[in-house]
């Protein structure tokens, strides 16, 4: 096919040249993408980068399924482009993202809205703002609209009742049911990546353990991988393997507090309650390692900051067991409660094709039967030697194959890390000599406990970044969580959302 | 003469008593969470703290939105007056006071969805929706449960329909109190937004029902709407100690005691219920009431014979 002769293959590191990536004119490039994304791969980042000519640069990564390696590929635009959103769905938040951060317009693009709210980061190009203005408010754009008599529109948010992140949710209902939901975000939106341009800095690791705060060591982990291969530096097994436990611990403590949530929306006190404790002691478990909660100072470039010793490893072993125990429990009594399975199945579903039309990642796509996850398209090291191979379990995509998903997770982790408890790795530590080759991008991908998370570094003549992308999981799934709505009870929403819990702050950056 | 002081005794007691219902509740399902939970008086010292702080009101309310609490416990006040105490006959009795109860309740109900309307939130006006739905069926099962009682006993008053006051065979008025008993516990359990019908702990304001119609009441206002529905559950748990207690026309100690055994063994088994089922589909609810609405169904038959 022409299109695949086009993109260029990054296998094993994944680092190149900027001047290497392909730059193809604007047709090619748009035909290139399409075709490798309707050849079963799915999109790692799409984002544009500001040239010294005033001209972006779009750069797509694509990630082929179920290969080991990565496509990428660029190509320069001034003004507009004919948007692929049209062949391919799942690219329409980033099509958005890029018309709202560089005032380019993507032609014919179905849905062409602001995302976060901001003006655009290029002068003299603004797509969606007048450029004096002073102040744009968040959701403040038109909304999709069904009309009829008995048609109700429901604005839920960004007030919300619960102590949640804030976000706008418009429905429109028909008596109880909903016809549409649309999801406006960007009331969290900080500007993290145009903080990290120029950087790194001291800040920059603590813009990046603030991202998303639920996935601190997940974002951390890429970054730190992204500073490792751009300075050419190797850690160490030791390394390796306390960031893998950190990454599963914290998918552990958020799956459990996911399931617990889920009983609470349900009313199922139980469950609930246990769950919210024992997430409490899986938190618990990081802080013991590095005296935090989230896992923050844990992870840092050249390494970790904190090591597991024989005692700590044993230590968390025993406190694990105990944690298990309970959890398995508190979990089994819920998912053989029948009133809860009557509430959890057939709720918000996604069919497989409609889950890889929309691009999802992590748990939600593999709740639908897709088989995507980094640990075993990409493994480290460590995960290399103590492989995640098992499929997902679930296929029907409902509320149910969520919870259950993550229930297999949690046992999955817990397994992985009580052997890698039993093992003693060597090394340094860290190695706290580092710095960046200038002109290159590289790329790194972690599987956070939402799913797959992406960062790209351009660096400049300095060795600096020119520009940091950062893709968190919950960008590709939000569109997912607005179509498994339709035509459900709006009753259900909270429960459909939750099956999801998608981070508010890490699509606003 | 003695007998006539006594029957305050069921205006005096709910007013007491009543909020303690939600703490038994609290402290049922805080047992079975694994949970120390609050202090029974929580309710109390809830309604105590709200009294103190200051009135906040929408500016699209108007004076409706101010009114309805005060006319929804007028309601239940006078409620209490038709209410029978421990087989001591109410203050007030008359034929068809079961319908005036009703109807209290029902002007207690168009009041608080009024209330709501007026809020022009489109949460509060979908849970206007579906309480009134609900509560249009459980209106008739309520009415359906009296039914076999009037028709097994031949009085029509609250104070005179006790199942033992009837002449009719052993083998029938059992099953009939036990098959009122029944329904009328589950539609207590619609009435009173609790598990599996509503979910009082939810702060979801899309699956709300009776919560989310209250959620612009603050302070004093708030403190009256939980004190009258803690009042309106004693009521509903008192129905249904009357119809299992022998209405004695005296006051009697044991009586008294076995009441309270009652009503507070229901906030438990409330509480329990609450512990051990999640909450139905919003569209499962009708299907839950008219469940209760057979039970009552089969009493009346078997009333007949």
């Amino acid at each position: 096919m022409k299109g695949e002769k086009l993109l260029h293959k990054l296998t094993d590191k994944f680092d190149i040249n900027f001047g290497d990536i392909p730059k193809r004119d604007n047709d090619d490039f748009r035909e290139a993408v399409v075709a490798s994304l309707k050849n079963k791969s799915r999109i790692g980042a799409f984002f544009g980068h500001l040239l010294a000519n005033n001209n972006v640069d779009i750069i797509a990564i694509l990630i082929p399924e179920n290969k080991n390696h990565i496509e990428i590929i660029r190509t320069e635009i001034c003004n507009s482009y004919h948007a692929i959103t049209h062949d391919i769905p799942s690219a329409h938040l980033f099509e958005r993202e890029i018309a709202e951060q560089w005032g380019i317009f993507p032609e014919a693009h179905p849905w062409l809205k602001p995302i976060r709210f901001h003006k655009s980061y290029r002068d003299s190009h603004n797509f969606f703002y007048d450029p004096d203005k002073t102040e744009i408010l968040p959701s403040f754009t038109d909304f999709f609209r069904v009309e009829g008599e008995e048609i109700h529109e429901v604005a839920v948010g960004p007030v919300h009742a619960g102590i949640i992140e804030p976000g706008h949710f418009r429905f429109q209902c028909y008596g109880e049911n909903v016809f549409h939901l649309e999801i406006s975000l960007g009331y969290q939106h900080r500007g993290i990546e145009k903080a990290l341009a120029g950087g790194p800095d001291k800040r920059s690791m603590h813009l990046i353990e603030t991202a998303a705060g639920d996935t601190t060591i997940g974002h951390t982990t890429t970054y730190c991988k992204i500073i490792e291969s751009l300075s050419n530096i190797n850690i160490s097994p030791k390394a390796d393997a306390v960031r893998c436990i950190a990454l599963e611990l914290e998918r552990l403590a958020n799956h459990t507090g996911d399931l617990g949530a889920l009983a609470a929306d349900v009313g199922f006190l139980p469950t609930a309650s246990y769950c919210g404790r024992l997430r409490g002691d899986l938190l618990n478990l990081t802080a013991y390692i590095c005296g935090n909660r989230f896992g923050r100072g844990i992870v840092r470039p050249g390494g970790v900051a904190f090591d597991i010793d024989e005692l700590t490893a044993l230590n968390l072993s025993n406190r694990l067991l105990t944690i298990f125990k309970d959890l398995k429990n508190a979990i089994n009594l819920m998912l053989d409660t029948a009133s809860v399975m009557a509430r959890f199945e057939e709720t918000g579903k996604l069919s497989k094709n409609m889950a890889e039309t929309l691009g999802l990642v992590g748990v939600a796509a593999r709740a639908c039967g897709i088989d995507t996850d980094i640990r075993k398209q990409f493994p480290t090291k460590i995960q290399t030697k103590f492989p995640f191979n098992n499929p997902p379990v679930c296929k029907t995509g409902d509320v149910y194959a969520r919870a259950y998903q993550r229930w297999f997770e949690i046992q999955e982790s817990m397994e992985f890390i009580s052997k890698l408890l039993k093992e003693q790795f060597d090394g340094k530590l860290i190695e706290e000599n580092w710095e960046l080759q200038p002109n290159r991008l590289a790329l790194s991908l972690v599987e956070g406990w939402r799913g797959q998370i992406c960062h790209v570094a351009i660096t400049d003549n300095n060795g600096k970044f020119a520009c940091y992308k950062i893709v968190d999981p919950s960008f590709h799934n939000w569109t997912g969580l607005a179509i498994a709505l339709r035509n459900q009870q709006i009753s259900d929403f909270p429960l459909c959302n939750k099956s999801f819990n998608l981070s508010y702050c890490g699509h606003d950056l | 003469m003695s007998v006539q002081i006594f029957k305050l005794f069921s205006i005096f007691f709910p007013l007491i008593l009543s909020p303690l219902l939600f703490g038994v509740i609290n402290k049922t399902k805080a047992f079975f969470a694994g949970r120390k939970g609050m202090s029974v008086l929580q309710p109390y010292y809830d309604i105590f703290k709200l009294i103190q702080k200051e009135n906040i009101y929408s500016q699209t309310t108007s004076s409706i939105f101010k009114i309805s609490p005060v006319i929804g416990l007028i309601c239940v006040y006078m409620a209490l007056f038709i209410m029978p105490f421990a087989g001591i006959p109410a203050i007030f009795s008359f034929k068809g006071d079961f319908i005036l109860l009703a109807y209290l309740f029902g002007l207690s109900r168009f009041f608080t969805v009024v209330a709501a309307l007026d809020t022009g939130s489109s949460f509060e006006g979908m849970g206007a929706s579906r309480e009134v739905t609900f509560s249009a069926i459980t209106e008739s099962v309520f009415f359906l449960s009296l039914i076999a009682l009037i028709l097994i006993t031949k009085e029509y008053s609250l104070s005179g329909i006790s199942p033992y006051s009837s002449e009719k065979h052993f083998s029938i008025i059992l099953p009939v109190m036990l098959l009122v008993s029944v329904a009328i516990f589950l539609i207590s359990l619609a009435e009173n937004s609790r598990i599996p019908v509503d979910d009082p702990n939810t702060h979801l304001e899309l699956t709300m029902i009776h919560e989310v119609m209250i959620l612009d009441y603050s302070s004093a206002d708030l403190a009256v709407i939980q004190y009258l529905s803690s009042i309106k559950m004693w009521i509903f748990f008192s129905i249904i100690a009357n119809i299992l207690l022998p209405h004695t026309f005296y006051v009697s100690l044991t009586n008294i005691f076995y009441f309270f055994i009652i009503i507070f063994s229901l906030a438990v088994l409330t509480g329990i219920i609450e512990s051990s089922i999640a909450r139905l589909r919003m569209l499962k609810v009708p299907q839950f009431i008219i469940g209760a609405a057979c039970l009552s169904l089969i009493a009346v038959i078997l009333a007949f014979k």
